[in-house]
C-alpha cells in the first residue's frame, strides 16, 4: 500500500475509475438516445417529431462523454489505447460512421425538403443500430480479451444484440418520462419487451462467459469476493420483477412513477457494469495489460487532474441545468 | 500501397472534411451573438430571422464537426499509435483541457441556444450563446496550441524516446502559436462573411430583398471588408515566424530551391523535385527577399539547403498560390462591397453572383492553408522529434483500405447534403413568428 502513495503511483486507478465513469455516463446517457433512435421506425409517423424532439437538446452532450472517455484512455493509457483500438480497427471504424450518420441525420431531417425527410428518418434508424450493434460488439470482444476463434466471435455477436436491447429499452423507459398519450403507451410496451430481452440475453451471456474465458469462472467462485458478484445478478433480478409488475400498471393517472422506469433500467445497466468492471480488475485490457502497465507519465497524468478536478463540478452543474431547462414532456422542437 | 500512405491520406481525408465544420462555428458562433446584441437592443425582428436562420446552419455545421471530431479522437490510437506513445504526455493534457473545457460547454450550451429562446429569459439565452462562442473559441485555442506545438516544440525533454513536459507555459504559448491562432480564428471569421454573404446574396437573387437579406448582407460584407486585408497582415507575420522556425517550408512555399541574398519571387512554376528547379518560372527579381526578410538583398535560405529533409515542394508550392490567390479574391471583394454599401448604391446582379459563387470560398483557403503548414511539416509529424513514418500503426492495407474508401464515400455523401440543405434553408427557412411574443416560463 506504501507504494501507491509515492511517485504518483495512485494515479492510473484514478484515471481508471475515470475512464470508467465516464464509459458509463456515456453507455447510460448516449444508450437513450440511441434507444430512441432503434425505436423510431416502430412509432406511427405523427409521432416521430416528438420522439426525436425528446433527445435533441441532449444528444450532443450525450456522445461527448464518449469523446472524453476515448480522450482519458488515450491521454492516461497511451499503450491500452493503441491495442484496443488496434484490435478493434474495423468494428471502430463502423461505429464511428455509424455515429456520424446518427448525428447528422436528425439534424438533416429537419433542414431538407419535406420529400427527402425519409430518407433521413431511415438513416437515423440505421445508423443507431449499427452504433449499438458495434459497440455490444466490440465489448464483447474486449471482454474475451481479443481471443480469436469462432467461440468468441459468436459471443461477442451476441454482445451487440444484447447491447441493443438494452438500448431499446433504455429508450422505451426515456420516452415513457418524455412523453405522454399515444406515445407513452407506446413506450410501455417496447420497454416491456426490452426487459425481458434484456434479461433473457444476461441469463444467456452469464452461463456462456465463464466457458469463454475462466478467469470470469475463477472469480464467481472465489470467496469472498464471490457473494458480491452472486448479489449484483440478484439485485438485477428483484428490479427486473418490479419493473415487470410497475410497466403493467403505467401510465397511471396524473402520470405518477412515470420516472420509475428509467430510474430502475439505469440502475440495472449500472449494475451489470459495475460487475463487468470489477470482472477485469486489475487489466485495463482484459488477460493482457495491467492498470498500472500501461498508464502515461505521473506529471502529465497530475496536471490532468488538476483540470479534471476544477471542471468537472462545472461540467456536472450546466448538465444539469440543460436538463433542467428541458425538464417535462417534451415538445416538437422549434428554433423559435 | 501500404498502409502507411494509406493512413496518411485517411487522417487528410479525415481533417479536412473536419476542419471545414470548426472553420464555421467559431466566427459563426459570434456573428449569432452579434445578431443577438442587435435584436435586443432594435427588437428588430430582422436580426432574429437572421438569428435563427444561422442557429440552423450553426447546428448543421456542429453536429458534422462533432461527429468528425469524433472520429479523428480515435483515429489516433487506431492508425498512429506512435505519436501518442512518444508525445502523449504533452499531447494528452491539451487534448484533454479541450474536452473538459470547451466541447462540454458548447454542446451543453448548445441545446439551450438552438431550442431555449421561448424557455430561459432572454438574457440567459443570450448568455448560452455566448458561451457556445466562447467555447468554439477556446477549443480551438487548445487545438492549435497542439498543433502549433508539432510544428514549433518548446518546454519539453526527451526521456527514453519519449517527451516529457518541463514548462506547459512554453509547451502552450510555444513560438508558432500566437501567429497560428490569430490567422485561423480570422480565416473562420472570412469564412462565415463569406458564406453570409454568399447566401444572402443568393437570396436577394432569388428575388427575397426584405430587410433580413438586406441587413445581413451588409453585415457580412462590412466582416470581409475589415478582415480580409487583417488577415493580409497577420499571414505575413506568420510567414516570418516560418521563416525563423521551419526555414524549409517557407521555401517549398516560395518554390525557392537555390537561397541567396535579393532572391526572386516566383508568380508561377511547375516546381520539378527530380531535377531539383522549376519548370516554366515566371518571378520578379529581390521581391522575394523583400517580403521574407524586409530587405531587399536580405538572406533566403533555399531547399537544397535541407536536400531530403524538407517536404514535397509542389503540393505546398500550390496550396500557398491556392490561399493567397483566394486571399486576394476575398480582399479585392470585401472591400468592393463594403465601398458600394458606405456609398449606398446597389449592388450590382454580377456582384452578387460573385458572392454567392464564393459562399464556399473560405474553405477552399482555409483548406488550402491548411496543407501548406501539415504537407510543410513532412517529414516530420512533430518538428525534429518524430517523423510520420515511425508512428503509423501496423496494419493490413486492405483494412486501411477498406476503412478509407468507407469514409471518403460517407464525406462525400455529408458534404453534397450540407451545401444543398444550407442553400435550402436560406431559401425555406421558417420566418420568424412573433419574436416580442414573451419566452414560456415553462
Amino acid at each position: 500500500m506504501n507504494d501507491l502513495m509515492q511517485d504518483g503511483a495512485w494515479l492510473p486507478f484514478v484515471f481508471a475509475f475515470l475512464i470508467g465513469l465516464s464509459m458509463l455516463l456515456y453507455a447510460v446517457l448516449d444508450g437513450y438516445d440511441l434507444g430512441v433512435g432503434l425505436l423510431s421506425p416502430f412509432a406511427p409517423r405523427s409521432n416521430r417529431d416528438r420522439m426525436i424532439g425528446s433527445i435533441g437538446p441532449f444528444w450532443d452532450a450525450n456522445e461527448t462523454w464518449l469523446v472524453l472517455g476515448v480522450g482519458l484512455l488515450l491521454v492516461a493509457f497511451p499503450a491500452a489505447h493503441g491495442l484496443v483500438l488496434g484490435e478493434l480497427y474495423l468494428p471502430v471504424a463502423l461505429m464511428l460512421i455509424g455515429l456520424i450518420f446518427r448525428g447528422v441525420s436528425f439534424d438533416f431531417r429537419k433542414k431538407v425538403a419535406p420529400e427527402k425527410q425519409a430518407r433521413w428518418d431511415r438513416i437515423f434508424f440505421l445508423s443507431s443500430l449499427v452504433v449499438a450493434l458495434s459497440q455490444g460488439y466490440m465489448v464483447g470482444r474486449f471482454v474475451v480479451g481479443f481471443q480469436p476463434g469462432w467461440v468468441s466471435e459468436v459471443f461477442s455477436i451476441f454482445f451487440g444484440f444484447l447491447v441493443v436491447a438494452g438500448y431499446g429499452l433504455m429508450g422505451a423507459c426515456w420516452l415513457i418520462l418524455k412523453t405522454e398519450d399515444e406515445l407513452q403507451r407506446f413506450a410501455v410496451k417496447w420497454a416491456r419487451l426490452g426487459i425481458w430481452s434484456m434479461v433473457a440475453g444476461a441469463v444467456l451471456s452469464s452461463i456462456a462467459a465463464p466457458f469463454v474465458d475462466t478467469r470470469i469462472y475463477d472469480r464467481m467462485f472465489a470467496f469472498p469476493e464471490a457473494t458480491l458478484l452472486i448479489a449484483m445478478p440478484l439485485v438485477s433480478m428483484l428490479l427486473t420483477v418490479i419493473m415487470h409488475f410497475l410497466l403493467g400498471a403505467l401510465p397511471m393517472p396524473g402520470d405518477r412513477l412515470s420516472a420509475m422506469p428509467f430510474a430502475i433500467s439505469v440502475s440495472i445497466f449500472v449494475l451489470g457494469f459495475v460487475g463487468l468492471v470489477y470482472s477485469f480488475h486489475p487489466y485495463i485490457v482484459p488477460g493482457q495489460l495491467r492498470i498500472v502497465e500501461a498508464a502515461a507519465a505521473p506529471e502529465s497524468l497530475k496536471v490532468i487532474l488538476i483540470g479534471t478536478g476544477i471542471v468537472f463540478p462545472f461540467l456536472i452543474g450546466y448538465t444539469i441545468f440543460a436538463y433542467r431547462v428541458f425538464r417535462g414532456k417534451a415538445t416538437d422542437l422549434s428554433y423559435d | 500501397m501500404d498502409a502507411f500512405v494509406l493512413s496518411r491520406i485517411q487522417f487528410a481525408a479525415n481533417i479536412t472534411f473536419h476542419i471545414l465544420f470548426p472553420s464555421i462555428t467559431i466566427g459563426l458562433g459570434w456573428l449569432l451573438l452579434y445578431f443577438k446584441f442587435r435584436f435586443q437592443r432594435s427588437k428588430d425582428e430582422k436580426w432574429m430571422e437572421l438569428y435563427f436562420l444561422f442557429t440552423k446552419i450553426f447546428a448543421l455545421s456542429f453536429s458534422l464537426g462533432v461527429v468528425s471530431g469524433v472520429t479523428m479522437s480515435f483515429q489516433f490510437g487506431t492508425n498512429w499509435p506512435g505519436y501518442m506513445n512518444t508525445v502523449g504526455n504533452i499531447a494528452g493534457p491539451l487534448l484533454a483541457y479541450e474536452v473538459l473545457t470547451a466541447f462540454f460547454l458548447e454542446a451543453s450550451m448548445l441545446g439551450i441556444m438552438l431550442f431555449g429562446f421561448r424557455r430561459v429569459k432572454p438574457w440567459v439565452h443570450s448568455l448560452a450563446t455566448f458561451l457556445v462562442a466562447a467555447g468554439t473559441t477556446l477549443s480551438a485555442f487548445w487545438i492549435l496550441a497542439l498543433n502549433s506545438w508539432m510544428h514549433t516544440p518548446t518546454g519539453f525533454e526527451m526521456i527514453e524516446g519519449v517527451a516529457h513536459a518541463t514548462s506547459w507555459k512554453e509547451v502552450i504559448f510555444n513560438p508558432s502559436m500566437p501567429y497560428r491562432f490569430v490567422h485561423a480564428v480570422l480565416a473562420s471569421g472570412l469564412t462565415v462573411a463569406f458564406l453570409g454573404a454568399g447566401l444572402m446574396a443568393y437570396k436577394q437573387l432569388k428575388g427575397d430583398n426584405g430587410p433580413a437579406a438586406r441587413a445581413g448582407l451588409r453585415s457580412c460584407l462590412f466582416l470581409a471588408a475589415v478582415l480580409a486585408p487583417l488577415q493580409l497582415f497577420v499571414g505575413d507575420l506568420h510567414g516570418t515566424n516560418t521563416r525563423d522556425h521551419q526555414p524549409q517550408k517557407l521555401a517549398a512555399m516560395e518554390g525557392l530551391w537555390e537561397g541567396g541574398e535579393g532572391v526572386h519571387l516566383t508568380l508561377f512554376a511547375l516546381p520539378d523535385e527530380e531535377a531539383r528547379e522549376n519548370r516554366f518560372e515566371v518571378s520578379i527579381p529581390k521581391l522575394g527577399s523583400l517580403i521574407v526578410t524586409r530587405d531587399l538583398n536580405g538572406y533566403v535560405r533555399g531547399l537544397n539547403a535541407f536536400e531530403g529533409e524538407h517536404p514535397p515542394v509542389a503540393p505546398v508550392f500550390w496550396a500557398f498560390r491556392v490561399m493567397v490567390g483566394m486571399g486576394m479574391l476575398m480582399i479585392l471583394s470585401g472591400l468592393y462591397g463594403g465601398w458600394m454599401l458606405l456609398k449606398k448604391r446597389e449592388l450590382p446582379r454580377r456582384f452578387l453572383q460573385l458572392l454567392q459563387a464564393m459562399t464556399f470560398a473560405g474553405w477552399v483557403a482555409t483548406v488550402a492553408g491548411w496543407y501548406v503548414t501539415e504537407i510543410g511539416r513532412q517529414p516530420w509529424l512533430v518538428q525534429g522529434v518524430l517523423k510520420s513514418k515511425d508512428a503509423v500503426a501496423d496494419l493490413p492495407p486492405a483494412n486501411v483500405g477498406a476503412t478509407l474508401a468507407a469514409y471518403l464515400v460517407t464525406y462525400g455523401i455529408l458534404l453534397v447534403a450540407y451545401m444543398t440543405a444550407v442553400f435550402y434553408l436560406t431559401l425555406h427557412a421558417k420566418r420568424s413568428g412573433d419574436v416580442n411574443r414573451k419566452p414560456n416560463p415553462t
